[in-house]
């Protein structure tokens, strides 16, 4: 692990955060001058405690609330005629937020639907995304009929139905329990090998974070700032052997040290 | 992920997903086509009832009431069969004006609870008025609304409209705003239109508070029919049951007013099972309402 992103020539990132800051109506500083790049491609996570602005930086990527002060720019990603841009983007919330009175396959199409795919090609895409997060045969099933695990399966694949070229994800395991999250870390650490989209993982395991990312972004509360920014260089693919290595413990333990330092200064 | 094969009822041994924590549904055996734990209240209110008939007959026998203060329900029956004729045409003008009123409450109310949810200024500016119609009592407006509108069935429709109409607009707003915050703002990721959001999300979502506005208001909207008539019927001129009521008590024909009461309350219970029918199929496929768990 090495601290620091590394000079040198690179490609224009996908995302660029420039000075930006979040105040709410309130007062409270729930970002303060946060510099970040992504690039395409990266698998990175964002681990802080709670209450450090991590979420709120993860909705303002996906657009949702503008800074306050700042830019989060998309240089290589389409504009719409005011300027704005439209990065093609999937987002999972911490719940998984489906529809109740949808099917599991209705609930994956609903991108595809409402960007007017025709109706047939859309069933057939967001089938094929079903069985890629191993729900196959579950199409017609309600969400009341599923399990925890299985529908945050379903928001994931709702998410990757449009094939965005990036992931927004804010905590979404953390209600699950151990070891439905490890087979969900797997699969999603899969998801991201075959698909290499971008991925921006919100969580407050150091764990979590270690294992799946090739880097972490740190940081710390009241206001919410970045307090460093660690490169994991353990190769994908990863799998279970990875999780009892001793080098994975290390990691682990660098990763804690970083973020002890964030939250007691 | 490892291949599934599966359909929902059987799971592979490993499917790589956490499958067997599903939710576990209470199956229940099935008696005539109605499940094993409804028969008891089915069958409970029946036995009492026939037990509340039995006595009620024998103690207008054994005390010897007159029937013109309390007629037994063997006569009332005897009544109902033979003034089957004048009774049933009236029935028929009051369930008229009663599904009308039903029909236009949703319509209207619906219709406006759509229009405050897209414009808070409109909700703003027209909900208040809503609430004065709600809290005027049909009985005394309803002389005014006969005077003005002058066609009778259209007068009582429109009393009854009135005191059917609040419970599905409230309810629809409620159910319009109440969509998923996490939903909405998923909604607004994808740029959906304004009519998408309505379409596929918010209209869903208000669907069980609909539903349950319109069980009010199908009860809601009979009541309305009969007080209206009343107090049309005052006036001599309407035809429904509520007139068959109070031009029975002018006769003292009061076995005739106990039949008509009957046909009134038996209506409302119909109206209260359709809408309880409607409700359910639309929503046991997915709310928390009609479904039961095994714990």
């Amino acid at each position: 692990m090495t601290t620091g992103a590394g000079a040198g020539h690179k490609p224009r990132p996908l995302v660029s955060i420039r000075d930006v800051s979040k105040q709410f109506a309130n007062g409270t500083i729930a970002v303060r001058d946060v510099n970040l790049d992504l690039a395409r491609g990266e698998f990175v996570s964002l681990l802080g405690p709670s209450g450090c602005g991590k979420s709120t930086l993860l909705r303002m990527i996906s657009g949702l609330g503008d800074p306050s002060r700042g830019v989060i720019d998309w240089p290589t990603s389409a504009h719409d005629a005011e300027g704005h841009a439209e990065p093609d983007l999937g987002f999972v919330f911490q719940e998984p937020t489906l529809m109740p009175w949808a099917t599991t396959l209705k609930n994956v199409m609903l991108p595809l639907t409402l960007k007017g795919v025709d109706r047939r090609e859309a069933e057939a895409t967001s089938a094929n995304m079903l069985g890629l997060v191993g729900l196959k045969g579950f199409e017609g099933s309600y969400p009341r009929e599923l399990s925890g695990g299985m529908k945050m399966r379903v928001s994931i694949a709702r998410a990757l139905v449009t094939r965005p070229s990036i992931l927004l994800m804010d905590e979404p395991f953390a209600a699950l329990d151990e070891i439905t999250r490890h087979r969900l870390n797997d699969d999603l650490l899969k998801l991201w090998w075959e698909q290499r989209f971008t991925a921006v993982f919100v969580t407050h395991s150091v764990f979590e974070s270690v294992y799946l990312s090739q880097r972490i972004v740190v940081m710390a509360a009241r206001p919410g700032r970045i307090m460093a920014d660690l490169t994991v260089d353990a190769p994908h693919p990863r799998d279970e052997l990875f999780r009892t290595s001793a080098q994975y413990a290390d990691l682990c333990r660098m990763a804690s040290n970083a973020l002890g330092k964030a939250m007691h200064g | 992920m490892s291949d599934l094969t599966a359909s929902p009822q059987s799971v592979p041994q490993d499917s790589g997903t956490d499958a067997e924590n599903r939710p576990i549904f209470v199956q229940e055996d099935r008696i005539l086509g109605i499940a094993r734990s409804t028969w008891p209240g089915i069958l409970a209110p029946i036995i009492i009832g026939i037990f509340a008939l039995g006595f009620w007959e024998w103690i207008v026998q054994y005390r010897q009431i007159p029937h013109y203060v309390l007629p037994g329900p063997w006569l009332i029956a005897k009544t109902l069969v033979a003034d089957w004729g004048t009774l049933s045409g009236s029935l028929w003008i009051t369930l008229r004006i009663t599904f009308a009123a039903l029909i236009a409450a949703v319509t209207v109310g619906v219709a406006l609870a759509i229009v405050f949810t897209q414009s808070k200024w409109l909700e703003m500016s027209l909900f208040p008025y809503a609430v004065i119609l709600q809290v005027t009592p049909v009985v005394s407006i309803a002389p005014l609304i006969i005077i003005w509108v002058g066609d009778i069935n259209l007068s009582l429709l429109i009393c009854a409209w009135i005191v059917a109409f609040f419970p599905i607009l409230s309810n629809t707003i409620l159910g319009l705003n109440s969509a998923d915050h996490n939903l909405v703002n998923l909604f607004q990721l994808y740029k959906a239109t304004r009519w998408q959001t309505l379409r596929y999300l918010r209209l869903p979502a208000a669907m069980p508070y609909f539903l349950g506005g319109l069980k009010i208001s199908g009860g809601l909207a009979l009541i309305g029919a009969v007080v209206a008539e009343f107090v049309a019927g005052s006036g001599g001129n309407a035809s429904g049951l509520a007139y068959r009521i109070l031009e029975s008590g002018y006769q003292l024909r009061i076995p005739r007013m106990f039949a008509a009461l009957i046909m009134i309350s038996v209506t409302g219970i119909a109206i209260f099972l359709l809408t309880s029918w409607i409700s359910h199929v639309f929503l046991r496929k997915w709310h928390e309402s009609a479904i039961k768990r095994e714990n």
